[in-house]
């Protein structure tokens, strides 16, 4: 993480910026629809069922990553809490709840050349009508595998495993500066 | 860039998918062993339509099968795992076998 945050662009004035994220709770889910629905009660935060969708509210997201499986994020400090609520909520109902906290880090992509930096490694359509505000998804960045969801027009929020989080940090420094 | 269709998320391009070869092999254990083996060993190579398994790996991880054509990468049809091959025409006129290309072609 500290070579990570070395790693990154100053930022300031630019097109585009990208900084790390605080440390959050991230909590994989997987179940059925009935265990969506106790997870949604007990989470506080709608999970989406539309294929490619993130949810979120002040504090929490749930990201739809597949047809039974979402990725939940919160305040850091209430990884604890969370897990105990959502097992009880859950007890009764086949499900999957992996703390995946410190599997990966956040980056947030800002700027009017947001897309534009991440479409130089990620091949999906980025422009707001094929990807809206709201959108998100397991993709590929450079080759890595990533999760990527738009939280504005002109603001991403990337989940990178760590062990990729240098790479990526690198490669997205290498290419802002053919931006611009 | 092949862009495929996963019946889950819509069309995506093909680097986030690996193929995962023959689709519709039934497994049949209680077989003699010449036909286990064909189970097990002996697949299809058609030069034309054929149906294969998909998984999006970088994408919602479900496998899934689709109707590819094996001359000019034309892909007819995306379904879920467990549902049947569907019935597609042909796509060369007249329903006949397809032509050979340049691989760059889509279907009609």
């Amino acid at each position: 993480m500290t070579m990570a945050a070395r790693a990154l662009p100053p930022g300031a004035g630019a097109l585009v910026s990208v900084a790390l994220v605080p440390p959050a709770t991230r909590l994989s889910f997987r179940g059925g629809p009935d265990a969506a629905e106790a997870c949604a009660a007990a989470f506080g935060c709608d999970l989406p069922r539309r294929a490619c969708r993130a949810a979120a509210t002040e504090a929490r997201a749930a990201l739809w990553l597949g047809p039974d499986e979402w990725l939940l994020l919160a305040p850091e400090a209430e990884t604890a809490a969370l897990v105990a609520a959502i097992g009880a909520g859950l007890a009764a109902v086949p499900h999957a709840l992996v703390d995946v906290s410190h599997r990966q880090v956040g980056f947030a992509i800002a700027g009017t050349q947001a897309a534009t930096l991440l479409n130089t490694g990620c091949p999906l359509d980025l422009d707001p009508a094929a990807f809206p505000v709201g959108m998100c998804t397991r993709t590929v960045l450079a080759k890595c595998d990533v999760a990527l969801w738009r939280r504005g027009v002109d603001l991403f929020r990337l989940e990178v495993n760590r062990s990729f989080a240098d790479y990526v940090a690198g490669y997205l420094r290498v290419a802002e500066r053919g931006l611009g | 860039m092949l862009l495929i269709p996963c019946p889950f998320c819509g069309p995506r391009p093909e680097l986030e998918f690996r193929n995962a070869g023959h689709a519709h092999v039934t497994r049949n254990p209680a077989v003699d062993d010449p036909a286990w083996a064909e189970t097990l060993f002996f697949r299809d190579n058609p030069k034309g339509i054929m149906a294969e398994r998909w998984r999006h790996v970088s994408g919602c991880g479900r496998f899934f099968n689709v109707l590819r054509d094996t001359v000019s990468d034309a892909i007819l049809a995306s379904y879920k795992a467990g549902e049947p091959r569907p019935d597609v025409p042909l796509p060369g006129p007249e329903g006949e076998a397809p032509r050979i290309g340049a691989g760059d072609e889509v279907a009609p």
